[in-house]
């Protein structure tokens, strides 16, 4: 069960980065508005300079 | 054949307009409708027909016209909206009519068609726009024009902070979530082990069992201090004011629990650790909270409701010249010029001879109102009949209005509130888990002093009023939940219990009963005239004014009146294609006549009559009425089977209340009621020992719903009514009302099997641990069970997944037939 001393460090720092993750969306404002962006596909063209900034 | 309009949905009535829309032709209820819809099938995006979930609004006509918007193309008005950057200008406005994702797809796209615009964001949650364009090519008249030609209203915001503040607390409130929630998954892995092998009676490696501790330890601290903050804050807060709520001894066991299991960790093997509970519960009542703050950040704050009800702009007057200024930097003495549809800026004396006014957002009174030369106007009412010139005799923070504001907020503050009682209960639990822990610890010292710390520590954990402390938020929030899928939202969740104990619920008629808006319900020709040719004089002489008949008939007629001459409170009377007619009161029109019936057949009870005559008969009778909703009756009969009796409060004429009131079965009826009249009856409803529901619209029921023991505001009711309501009513249809008080009678019966559940876990398991029969790992799996059983109970107010689905399609049929049916029958 020795295994059990690298793995449990292993899967907190893939807990800790997860929650990295999560932290920049909800930072960079992706959580604010669960509705509108799911519209965004229904834009008939999506020429690149028509993508938002 | 179908009956309601393409674009808004509502009952086509007389109306017999078309809208071209990709070579097929749908009817629609007016022309602002018809205008809309065309220039959203113009510009492609006619998908938003097929894909949307809410209603718009109806168009309103002023926010359609061209010019409505040009004010704002000057720097002087602009500069308090508009900031700068480089060549490029950026203003965040908000929009009123914003009914679901769709609306803001639609606006997005809208906005983006402007030559320009380098960047848009629409937040269907907040209801704000954010665009940014270039200031050589766009200004921000063309922005705001691009958002009204969709049928939506712009309106600059009035304090952008709360909107920050709620973002803010909105992305707190969901990183404490996923901390909490993370760290509980992963406590509880190690703390499942644990278990297993205990009850299997096996033993853990102890180096393992220790190395598992010391890692549920370092997962628990962050979710203790980060995400278990708001807790010891409220705990913290409310020592400080001397008021213990059940947040002081969940946050003292909170810390007990952890303290506790942090000794153990440090002190060998002996003591049990409760890591496992500790996350488990910070993270429920992270969720609990986080479910409540969503459905509280979708409805409107009061200084945002005021934004919206009083326009931004007015028009002084100098020296006979018109200049738009913002309404803010008007004084007392100003004269002010306020064209027809446009709201009244500010309290003031008429100047000119006679005016025509709708007081009904204040008053109530569905018609409009006459005034002479000298009388009194209210700001927020709306100018229907000629362009008036006032006297600004208060200013706007002064006016009728935010009188009619202050009067909500007092009523709101003086509401009884029931957590009293539970700060006395919470003060008593604490009492008495602090002698148990006390007597097991004195009698322990003197039977056995190595395991008094043990057993007092196992009494303290038991004891732990975690399922005590959710048991109802719990149930609130499952039922918050459901009741939002059915369209009520609750902004008041303690308004729940509330709703559950109501007896008496009171209407306002108007926008609640009935669907608000003054419609043709019907009109009857004489003999030996031509329909088609009376409809079209009838739009002519009508075009002049905002007559609902004028909204009816639509521009369909090519005649036009000339010579019109309007008799202020009784009709118009001009000359079309050469001959003389007159329009308006069935007594106006007779008394041109020697002889012969004012009307042509008894009108439908309830609707206001107007006549068409020529000079010699009359040639048309008309009947408008406000069209009740639909199921009303239906509901009623709901309500009485649940207890509940109903009574109408309106601000209306005795005769239009009365029509109603017989329509939906209502016996007890109070008409021509002031907003202090309909709070005076509230409260001696409520000296009667009475609980009162109220459901209101407008700005005039503002004070009634923040003084009754719970309020519904009707989803398309003014923003002032929103801001002072427990409860938003964003579905069409009355049944949900009878719904949320089962949904609420329902969630109080679950509340108290939590509570009983809880304090049988509590008080049952608390003499086995002073005696120390209970094992330490026993007490702190019992904790969370107790915990998960209670939130398992909570879960059954959650609406089944078939009913969804059953009503979901439903509604998705609705909404598709009329195209299908328009395509079919064109």
């Amino acid at each position: 069960m020795n295994i059990l001393f690298i793995l449990v460090p292993l899967s907190l720092a893939l807990v800790a980065f997860g929650l990295w993750g999560f932290f920049w969306a909800v930072g960079s404002g992706q959580f604010d508005d669960m509705e509108s962006p799911g519209w965004e596909v229904l834009r008939e063209s999506s020429t690149p300079d028509d993508s938002p900034q | 054949m179908n009956s309601l309009c393409f674009h808004c949905s509502e009952p086509l009535g007389t109306s017999r307009l078309v809208a071209h829309i990709n070579g097929r032709d749908e009817p629609v209820c007016c022309a602002g409708c018809r205008a809309v819809a065309e220039l959203i099938a113009g510009a492609g995006l006619e998908q938003y027909y097929e894909v949307r979930s809410g209603r718009p609004q109806r168009p309103d006509e002023t926010v359609l016209a061209d010019d409505a918007w040009s004010a704002y193309a000057q720097a002087g008005i602009a500069a308090g909206i508009v900031s700068s950057q480089g060549d490029l200008d950026r203003a965040t406005l908000g929009v009123d009519g914003i009914r679901c994702a769709a609306c803001a797809w639609l606006i997005d796209r809208m906005v983006r068609q402007c030559d320009g615009v380098v960047r848009v964001s629409v937040n269907a949650a907040t209801a704000r726009v954010h665009v940014e364009w270039r200031r050589d090519t766009l200004n921000l008249a063309d922005i705001m024009r691009s958002i009204a030609r969709a049928g939506y209203r712009p309106f600059p915001p009035g304090d952008s902070r709360v909107v920050e503040r709620q973002q803010q607390e909105r992305r707190a409130t969901l990183r404490r979530l996923a901390v909490s929630g993370f760290g509980m998954m992963q406590v509880m892995m190690f703390a499942f082990a644990a278990y297993s092998a205990q009850i299997r009676g096996e033993a853990i490696d102890p180096t393992l069992l220790e190395f598992f501790r010391m890692v549920s330890m370092l997962v628990a601290a962050p979710v203790m201090c980060y995400a278990g903050l708001p807790i010891f804050a409220n705990a913290w807060r409310a020592l400080v004011s001397r008021t213990l709520g059940m947040d002081v001894p969940v946050a003292l066991a909170l810390l007990l629990a952890f303290g506790a299991s942090v000794w153990n960790t440090f002190h060998g093997n002996t003591g049990e650790v409760y890591f496992d509970s500790v996350t488990m519960f910070i993270f429920f009542v992270t969720l609990g909270r986080f479910i409540q703050m969503s459905v509280r950040h979708r409805t409107t704050s009061i200084t945002d409701a005021l934004a919206r009800q009083m326009p931004a702009i007015a028009h002084r007057l100098e020296n006979d010249a018109a200049f738009d200024v913002p309404v803010a930097t008007l004084r007392p003495g100003d004269t002010v010029l306020v064209r027809r549809g446009e709201v009244l800026p500010a309290d003031g004396e008429l100047l000119d001879a006679h005016a025509q006014v709708d007081e009904s957002l204040l008053t109530g009174e569905s018609a409009a109102v006459h005034r002479q030369q000298g009388q009194l106007l209210s700001g927020g009412s709306v100018n229907v009949g000629s362009p008036l010139r006032m006297a600004v005799t208060t200013l706007a923070h002064a006016s009728t209005l935010a009188h009619v504001v202050s009067l909500m907020q007092r009523a709101q503050a003086q509401r009884p509130r029931i957590t009293a009682a539970a700060d006395a209960a919470s003060v008593r639990f604490l009492w008495a888990v602090v002698s148990a822990a006390a007597i097991t610890a004195l009698t322990w010292w003197f039977v056995n002093p190595a395991r008094a710390f043990d057993a007092t520590l196992a009494v303290l954990v038991v004891a732990c009023p975690c399922a005590f402390a959710i048991a109802i938020p719990a149930a609130v929030s499952a039922a918050i939940a459901n009741l939002a899928r059915r369209g009520v939202l609750v902004t008041h969740p303690d308004a729940l219990e509330r709703l559950a104990d109501v007896d008496r619920a009171v209407f306002d008629k108007t926008g609640t009963l009935t669907r608000g808006q003054v419609r043709l319900t019907r009109y009857i020709a004489a003999q030996r005239a031509d329909p088609a040719q009376c409809l079209a004089v009838a739009a002519a002489l009508e075009a002049a004014s905002e007559h609902p008949i004028a909204r009816a008939i639509g521009r369909a007629g090519t005649a036009v009146a000339t010579e019109v001459v309007t008799v202020a409170g009784a009709g118009i009377e001009g000359t079309v294609q050469g001959r003389r007619y007159r329009i308006g009161t069935p007594q106006f029109v007779a008394a041109w006549h020697r002889e012969g019936a004012a009307t042509l057949a008894p009108p439908c009870t309830g609707a206001t009559l107007v006549t068409l005559g020529d000079a010699t008969r009359v040639l048309m009778q008309f009947e408008l009425a406000d069209e009740l909703r639909e199921h009303v009756p239906d509901a009623i009969g709901a309500l009485r089977r649940q207890g509940v009796l109903a009574s109408i409060l309106s601000g209306d004429r005795r005769s239009s209340v009365a029509a109603v009131a017989d329509a939906c079965g209502i016996t007890r009826r109070f008409a021509a009621c002031s907003p202090q009249h309909k709070l005076a009856h509230l409260q001696s409803l409520q000296q009667q020992g009475h609980r009162v529901l109220m459901l209101g619209d407008g700005v005039n029921d503002a004070p009634v719903l923040a003084a009754a023991d719970v309020s519904i505001a009707m989803g398309r009711g003014t923003a002032l009514a929103h801001a002072s309501a427990d409860m938003i009513l964003t579905a069409e249809d009355l049944n949900v009302v009878p719904h949320a008080i089962a949904v609420a009678r329902r969630m109080r019966r679950i509340a108290r099997q939590n509570l009983c559940w809880a304090a049988a876990w509590n008080f049952g398991s608390l003499p086995l641990a002073a005696l120390g029969a209970i094992p330490p790992w026993v007490a702190a799996l019992g904790m969370s069970l107790s915990s998960i059983l209670v939130v398992m109970n909570a879960t059954r107010l959650l609406p089944r997944e078939s009913d969804d689905k059953r009503r979901a399609d439903a509604t998705r049929w609705a909404s598709l037939s009329p195209s299908m049916a328009g395509g079919v029958s064109s």
